[in-house]
């Protein structure tokens, strides 16, 4: 990313969609709640998981990056996903990416370590209470029974038509996120609020 | 739908991976040095064997890992997957095919011995009478064949419905067609090829006759009456034949869910509620579906063991992990234990459903275990005459007592092969229903028969039914002989004949899972045999028809299920089955021998007669699958589910053959019809597919554009003001931006970030010209071509850092290409050190063009040196514009001055409108995609997939300066050695002038080079590519891929449009500024 001088008011890719999102929330009386999480910090990081990088950037994050796939890790308010053997998504609050990415860079020095900002790329959304899987199972093929996709479980599958990396939050009651390419998050918004029909 | 396992995320729906062909097809080491035919069989050749086969796979929406797997070409099972650059392993063997029960099991099995759970038969003593009008039982006076107590139906909830226009009332529970028979009417429709009256026929998804339309609330076409339920309000009529879809749209939402399960049970009779029993608490994930509104199956229509079923059925929906789906119909079985169903959520509330639950709901089950309680149908006899209204399957009239309190008749006759339609008859009798006589085609029918005159019933052994009079509403007699005579005959007065020629096993799903079936000699039907799914076949679905057998073999199986996934089943209570009569075997009888000459029926939907099919063994036809498609027996909406064995019985007798030796048709999915309305889903209108929206949408909508659907994505096509027409808009943005300033969305672009030390390399491998050699700041133009050398995609590539590049895309191949460059690295160069991820979504781009681009960018970001010399032609630099962090490019694909200005979409829009400000003095008119393709094809820029088709090569597109020399390879480049690509009347992309500058040319005109067109064949030279009118050049132009087109640059073709012949000049495709002298402003 060029380096943002901040003047003009972000805008996020669901900005025009939170005011249904919270409609949706409110009427479901509790079973559901939508919402965007805008601007959250996103870093694809890339390396050879059994390399020396790997150490010396989980020691630098104060956190393992997890090997198990479709997993994740959360140490803070930073959480790594996995995406691949030799790939992980950085998840942190927004306005982070410049100091998550200064430190990877600084802990891998030499290593062939790649590192990219990707937090414009997809927007996070939370689809949680007690209907949450069952909104979700409406479109997604994966079993999400808690027995199977239960807490710190992440996958990258699909939604509805369009493709999302989905993580079950590690406070079961903190429910799921939705990541989805900035693009497809219009369609994915329309298509959960029209799932949701039934639960408000 | 195939459970692909991954070797990183484990097994994941086949929808989320990408087919790559066989593995093991390494790139040669050194392509140069291969002849044409040894690297055209490195192109074009792959093998294509029977069996196993290992090829290449890609989880393209999970992990982007490359693998391979040996998939079994016959059965589409996955044997294993391994990861790329892993030796191909010793191929584990196939799923072996296993009985559909235990072996052990049917050595335990009684023979059948008659239908699910008949009682032993009490006889007629108080039995209870029909009733007669009084209002006895709470019943309206005009249900006359309501049974006064009998049934499940609530009599304190009446329903009033019209059928054929005229009202009637029922219960709630009751069905269409229960109803009706209530109202004493069984006519439901007239035949669709000869207009005969015909009646209800049976209680359930397998009637072939009463097929109505539904009017109100929806109409809804060709649904059986019999499964219809009841509700307040209910318009139909009956068919002849087909039905007629509602012209208005359907306002009924309708969705799907996917599930997973340990344990998925099909259908809730007697042996899927003993399955469900015994895996209910062992804490499992089971679902128990059934295509009813309670739980039961033939316990319903018996009325038997109800206690248990109330039981059980509390049970199930207490337990935790257990769903039960009830109205939910199976319809479909397919790979890896993946079946459908649709369950009709609202579809009996009438106009009272709810509008926000989806009135139908496909389920996607995906289990580990199937169990299959689908049950048996009741199977028809082909005798003369019989297919008057009244004529009915005899389990089925014994269920409309007992399910609905209805008798359909009053005097009966009863026409069997096998003991099933005894205990009918017994209970029907003790319901009140008159039976005049079982007419048993066996000379000794046993235990049963004695029992039936016992309760007082005559038995005619050795007879059978050899005609049958009435008129269009009922039939009124039925006629008797000894069977196979013609003396000895008897009539009797009756409004009813009850037909019972066996049982078939409901082995659709079984069949369509892949397993196979075989003939049963006892049953006189086929059974479900082996499989290779993880299924088993429970009850009379497997030739079952004792009903302690039934129990046990359902609660053995849903134990087996639920071990086989550890965990630990019970013992689950199943009630006590009487003592049954001895079984008498049954007489397989498919055609009744007679002297008549009224027709005989197979097909009662299709109207198909013994004799039609008669006449397709005389033509010479001898599988079932032809006399199927030569009479059309059992291609009706029923698929032959009372007709289809039948069919097989009656054609091996016509060709003198054994049944078992011809076999059955095949049991294709959907199970019972689907609407289309239901597989949609939400899938429709806006929701059919994702739209694609950049940053900046909201403004193009607020200023009027025109969206052009590209891919998913809706791009501006043009902004038409004050009514302008299309061709008005676009000469206007074209003048602007070549005359001006002018701006345009580019944020569609596919962007995926290249990164590593190995990163120029890798992509002088990619690319056809070289790109390591490009310098920091810098950016170049490059190609791609598929290995046969044809062009797959174009853009730019910006060189960001020593081992940093962004790599630009077409809009429509961002997926594609990044899938191309994982493909390459992950399978043929792992050693290259190089990462590449899709960063499309993090830019907003804007492109500014025009001459009088440079100002407006100057005004907005002051700390940029703007001049030619400072900032040259295939430059970028990072700076602030409009005081948002920027990416700038000088990159033009119109000809005119132009930059791109790359920011994050957080902030796209608010650049967008400084850019709109700031231009303001400058006239900035904003374009879209219309005025591109016309700016560029003035420039003569080809478009990857527009002017290309994947036969295209650069030198084609007389792009040769792309094309590196020095390189040693590149993905391609053996290609353009071949004597193929190197020929001189390859088509090449050149420009066309038609010679009235007004005349437009369609894209896709052909070219010819006669003023006359000869005789056909007539030879083609090639086609319109692009077709543009053009401000700049005040006329008409085009781009066509012509045959040896630049050595007829200057010549005269001619395009037939419609019926002319119009004259066109070639020309380059370059056709304004071709020095280039517009570039720098």
């Amino acid at each position: 990313m060029a380096d943002n001088a901040l003047t003009a008011p972000l805008r996020s890719p669901l900005s025009q969609a939170a005011d249904r999102l919270a409609t949706a929330t409110r009427a479901s009386g509790g079973a559901i709640r939508l919402a965007e999480l805008p601007f959250l910090t996103q870093i694809n990081l890339r390396l050879d998981a059994k390399g020396a990088a790997a150490a010396a950037v989980g020691l630098a994050l104060d956190l393992q990056l997890p090997l198990q796939p479709n997993t994740t890790v959360r140490a803070g308010e930073l959480t790594a996903l996995w995406l691949g053997p030799d790939e992980w998504l950085l998840v942190g609050p927004p306005g982070t990416e410049r100091d998550l990415e200064g430190r990877i860079r600084e802990a891998a020095g030499d290593e062939f370590v790649s590192v990219i900002d990707v937090s414009a790329q997809r927007t996070t959304l939370l689809v949680t209470g007690p209907r949450a899987r069952d909104l979700l199972a409406h479109g997604c093929p994966l079993d999400l029974h808690p027995r199977a996709f239960g807490p710190g479980r992440c996958a990258q599958t699909t939604l509805g038509r369009t493709q999302v990396v989905l993580v079950a939050r590690d406070d079961p009651r903190a429910g799921f996120w939705v990541l989805v390419r900035s693009t497809f998050a219009g369609y994915l918004a329309d298509w959960l609020l029209d799932a949701a029909t039934e639960y408000v | 739908m195939l459970l692909i396992p991954c070797p990183w995320c484990g097994p994941r729906d086949e929808a989320e991976f990408h087919y790559g062909g066989q593995a093991h097809v390494p790139y040669p080491e050194d392509p140069a040095s291969l002849s044409d035919e040894e690297w055209a069989r490195y192109l074009f050749f792959r093998d294509n064997p029977k069996g196993p086969f290992a090829e290449r796979w890609t989880h393209a929406s999970g992990c982007r890992r490359w693998f391979n797997a040996v998939r079994d070409t016959s059965t589409n099972e996955i044997l294993t997957v391994y990861r790329a650059g892993e030796e191909r392993p010793v191929t584990s063997e196939p799923r072996p095919a296993v009985p559909a029960r235990p072996a052990f099991e049917d050595e335990a099995l009684s023979g059948p011995t008659g239908v699910q759970g008949a009682e032993p038969p009490g006889g007629v003593e108080g039995a209870e009478p029909l009733q007669d009008g009084t209002g006895r039982g709470g019943g309206d006076e005009t249900q006359l064949f309501r049974h006064a107590t009998r049934g499940r139906i609530h009599r304190d909830t009446p329903l009033t419905f019209t059928f054929d226009g005229t009202a009637y009332q029922g219960y709630r529970g009751d069905t269409l067609a229960s109803a009706l028979l209530a109202n004493g009417v069984i006519q439901a429709g007239t035949s669709i090829k000869l207009g005969r009256p015909r009646g209800i026929f049976s209680a359930g998804v397998e009637e072939p006759n009463a097929v109505v339309q539904i009017e109100e609330p929806f109409p809804e076409p060709m649904l059986p009456a019999t499964t219809v339920e009841l509700y307040d309000g209910l318009v139909a009529s009956s068919l002849p034949g087909q039905g007629r879809l509602a012209t208005d749209p359907d306002p009924a939402r309708y969705d799907a869910v996917h599930a997973h399960c340990d344990l998925l049970i099909v259908g809730g009779g007697p042996a899927g509620l003993a399955a469900a029993a015994a895996a209910a608490h062992s804490g499992a994930r089971v679902i128990l579906a059934d295509d009813r509104p309670e739980l039961g199956g033939s316990l319903l229509g018996t009325g038997e063991h109800l206690d248990w079923v109330q039981d059980v059925t509390g049970r199930l929906d207490a337990a935790p992990e257990v769903r039960v789906l009830r109205r939910t119909t199976v319809f479909g079985y397919y790979d890896d234990n993946h079946l459908l169903a649709v369950e009709r959520r609202t579809n009996h509330l009438g106009a009272d459903a709810p509008e926000n639950v989806s009135r139908e709901r496909v389920w996607r089950i995906r289990a580990r275990r199937v169990v299959l309680a689908t049950g048996a149908h009741e199977r028809s006899l082909a005798f003369a005459d019989n297919d008057r209204p009244g004529v009915m399957l005899a389990a089925s009239a014994r269920s409309y007592a007992n399910r609905h309190g209805v008798l359909p008749g009053r005097h009966a006759v009863v026409f069997t092969t096998n003991d099933s339609a005894y205990a009918a008859a017994l209970d029907l009798a003790q319901a009140g229903l008159a039976i005049g006589a079982i007419v048993d085609t066996r000379p000794e029918p046993g235990e049963w028969a004695e029992h039936a005159r016992a309760a007082g019933i005559e038995v005619l052994p050795g007879h059978a039914v050899t005609g049958t009079e009435g008129g269009d509403a009922r039939l009124t007699a039925v006629t008797v002989a000894p069977y196979g005579e013609s003396v000895g005959r008897r009539e009797f007065a009756a409004d009813l004949l009850l037909v019972s020629g066996g049982w078939n096993p409901v082995a659709h799903l079984f069949s369509q899972s892949g397993g196979k079936l075989r003939y049963d000699d006892t049953l006189g039907s086929f059974v479900p045999d082996t499989t290779r799914q993880a299924v088993e076949v429970v009850g009379s679905a497997s030739g079952a028809l004792d009903p302690a057998t039934v129990l046990a073999q359902g609660a053995a199986a849903g134990a087996r299920a639920v071990e086989a996934e550890g965990y630990t089943a019970e013992a689950p209570r199943l009630p006590e089955v009487a003592e049954q009569p001895r079984p008498t075997p049954p007489m397989h009888v498919y055609v009744v021998p007679g002297d008549s000459d009224a027709p005989r029926f197979v097909d009662l939907q299709r109207d198909v007669t013994v004799d039609d099919l008669a006449r397709a063994t005389g033509a010479g036809l001898r599988s079932v699958e032809h006399t199927k498609r030569y009479t059309t027996a059992g291609t009706a909406n029923d698929q032959g589910k009372t007709s289809g064995v039948l069919a097989s019985g009656v054609v091996a007798e016509l060709l003198g053959v054994d049944i078992s030796a011809l076999g059955t048709t095949t049991f294709r999915p959907p199970y019972t019809p689907v609407s289309f309305a239901a597989l949609a889903g939400r899938d429709r209108g806006t929701l059919s597919d994702p739209v694609r929206t950049t940053a900046l949408h909201e403004w193009h909508v607020a200023h009027g554009a025109l969206f052009e659907n590209v891919g998913q994505w809706k791009r501006p096509w043009y902004y038409p003001q004050d009514g302008e027409d299309m061709a008005a808009a676009v000469l206007r943005e074209c003048r602007a931006a070549r005359e001006g300033v002018a701006f345009m969305d580019a944020s569609t672009l596919g962007k995926i970030d290249v990164q590593g030390p190995d990163a120029g390399v890798f992509l002088d491998r990619l690319y056809t010209n070289v790109m390591s050699t490009l310098k920091v700041g810098m950016i170049r133009y490059g190609v791609m071509c598929r290995p046969d050398g044809m062009v797959f995609d174009d853009g730019t590539v910006i060189r960001v850092a020593r081992d940093r590049f962004l790599v630009t895309t077409t809009t429509g191949n961002a997926a594609a290409v990044l899938d191309w460059m994982e493909e390459w690295l992950q399978t043929e160069w792992p050693e290259l050190k190089v990462h590449c991820t899709s960063v499309t979504e993090q830019w907003a781009t804007v492109a500014l063009v025009g001459p009088k681009s440079r100002e407006v960018l100057a005004s907005l970001a002051p700390q940029l040196a703007v001049a030619n010399d400072d900032f040259p032609f295939m430059a970028w630099r990072e700076t602030t514009v409009a005081g948002i962090g920027a990416r700038v490019c000088r990159i033009s694909f119109s000809g005119e001055l132009a930059f791109e200005i790359n920011v994050s979409p957080w902030q796209g829009l608010a650049l967008w409108e400084a850019v709109y400000e700031a231009g303001a003095p400058y006239g900035i008119t904003p374009y879209g995609t219309e005025t591109m393709h016309v700016l560029r094809a003035e420039k003569g820029y080809p478009i990857i997939g527009q002017d290309t088709d994947g036969t295209v090569t650069p030198q084609d597109l007389g792009m040769n300066w792309v094309v590196s020399k020095k390189k040693a390879d590149f993905i391609g480049k053996r290609s353009h050695a071949r004597a193929d690509t190197a020929r001189p009347d390859r088509k090449h992309l050149v420009g066309l002038l038609p010679e009235d500058p007004d005349t437009f040319l369609p894209e896709g005109t052909h070219l010819v080079s006669e003023s006359v067109l000869p005789a056909p064949p007539v030879p083609m030279l090639g086609h319109v590519t692009s077709s543009y009118r053009s401000a700049a050049l005040g006329r008409t132009f085009a781009l066509a891929l012509i045959k040896g087109g630049r050595d007829r640059i200057g010549q005269r073709l001619y395009a037939p449009v419609g019926d002319r012949l119009v004259p066109v000049t070639v020309a380059s495709p370059v056709l304004y500024d071709p020095e280039g002298a517009r570039r720098d402003g």
